[in-house]
């Protein structure tokens, strides 16, 4: 049962830390928490759908099309983490201060919601549908003991859950004047570890070279399997043995990202002189 | 229809099953063999068999991989170029009985 408790937690945790900043990031989008329940529900249906399709997806493109599948979607994860952080540089001061009445800002604020539509809904499909194939292995294999296994699964759910609530609840405690800087910090790292991922799963498919593999290895100091080290990846990206290539789609996201970020906040620089959001 | 799909998905299968280099196979939640030799510095393609109706997911912290391998099917990955050494590995979904270790040399 342990290990059960385990292997769900990891699984909704990496997804209940992307709700939970983005939750927090939003907090003053109008309407995002609908969408947000929205995503979360739409993600649990995909998830059950991807998880009964794994074997036809799994044998497309002679083999890989479950690292292609995951590569596509934490692309897209990536692109709209982007395009919601950038769109908060320059909105959510405004958003903040409640000067949101203008009508081309309901019209983007609709946009930012489907935006957090997309990215909890993918967070949840991908790490769901995993979770769907352990849990239904766990049902399917009848040899008893499932009701302790299938308790560890619900356990391990209620303690993902509980770390992603723990980090919304705590980034509404950061005061006004970083949380921007926190909530945009947070999104800009979840973004570029998504990226590292894809590149991964793209290596692992040898559609990408790996450059060097691994370019280092910090296994020995910070397991991935150990608590920080699952919190680290789930948060920042960090993997103990990354290949090259991964480092580049890192660093390319980071910089990528925080170039837009800063482009889209000019104007405000020039009115007044606040430091940019990262 | 459905069939006309079956047998075009069964074709990149059967080719890929043809030039894959080492295999292993997932049975009774075991793998076999639980070591496999592959030579050092050389890209290597990886097949996985689950013979089992349950999904297993081919894990290891070591090569850095991950896949899940749905019951009653196969999947492919690559792994490598390895230095000398054994690398650890192990089915997420049955802990217990599914273990095994790649040695390069």
């Amino acid at each position: 049962m342990f290990g059960t408790v385990i292997i769900v937690f990891r699984e909704v945790l990496e997804a209940a830390i992307i709700i939970g900043i983005i939750a927090a990031a939003t907090r003053d989008v109008p309407g995002s928490r609908r969408w947000l329940i929205a995503g979360l529900l739409a993600g649990l249906v995909g998830s059950a759908v991807v998880a009964s399709f794994t074997d036809v997806i799994g044998s497309l493109a002679s083999g890989i099309g479950q690292e292609i599948f995951n590569a596509i979607v934490l692309g897209i994860a990536v692109l709209m983490l982007a395009w919601h952080n950038i769109w908060m540089a320059s909105h959510g001061a405004a958003l903040a201060s409640s000067a949101r009445s203008v009508g081309g800002d309901i019209r983007d604020g609709r946009r930012a919601c489907s935006v957090l539509f997309l990215i909890v809904g993918l967070a949840v499909l991908r790490e769901g549908s995993e979770t769907v194939l352990f849990l239904y292995g766990i049902a399917a294999a009848g040899s008893g003991g499932q009701s302790s296994m299938l308790l560890g699964g619900l356990l391990g759910m209620t303690l993902g859950s509980a770390v992603g609530y723990m980090i919304y609840a705590g980034l509404l405690r950061v005061p006004m004047r970083w949380f921007f800087s926190a909530t945009s910090v947070l999104v800009l790292l979840l973004a570029a570890g998504m990226a590292s991922q894809a590149a991964h799963f793209l290596i692992q498919a040898d559609l990408l070279p790996s450059l060097a593999a691994p370019l280092w290895d910090t296994s020995a100091a910070l397991p991935e399997n150990g608590l920080p080290g699952i919190l680290l990846h789930s948060l920042i990206g960090y993997d103990a043995r990354p290949a090259g290539m991964q480092i580049v789609f890192y660093m390319t996201a980071l910089i990528t990202i925080v170039i837009g970020m800063k482009w889209a906040n000019r104007p405000r620089i020039a009115i007044r002189s606040t430091t940019g959001a990262v | 229809m459905k069939n006309i799909l079956l047998v075009a998905l069964l074709f990149p299968l059967a080719a890929f099953a043809a030039d894959a280099d080492y295999t292993l196979v997932i049975s009774d939640h075991r793998f076999q063999p639980s070591e496999l030799i592959v030579p050092s510095g050389k890209k290597i393609k990886l097949l996985i068999v689950n013979q089992d109706a349950t999904p297993e997911e081919f894990e290891s912290h070591a090569l850095n991989r991950e896949k899940v391998i749905a019951g009653n099917s196969k999947a492919t990955l690559y792994i490598g170029p390895l230095a000398s050494g054994r690398y650890p590995f192990f089915g997420e979904f049955h802990e217990a009985t599914a273990t095994g270790v790649i040695i390069a040399r």
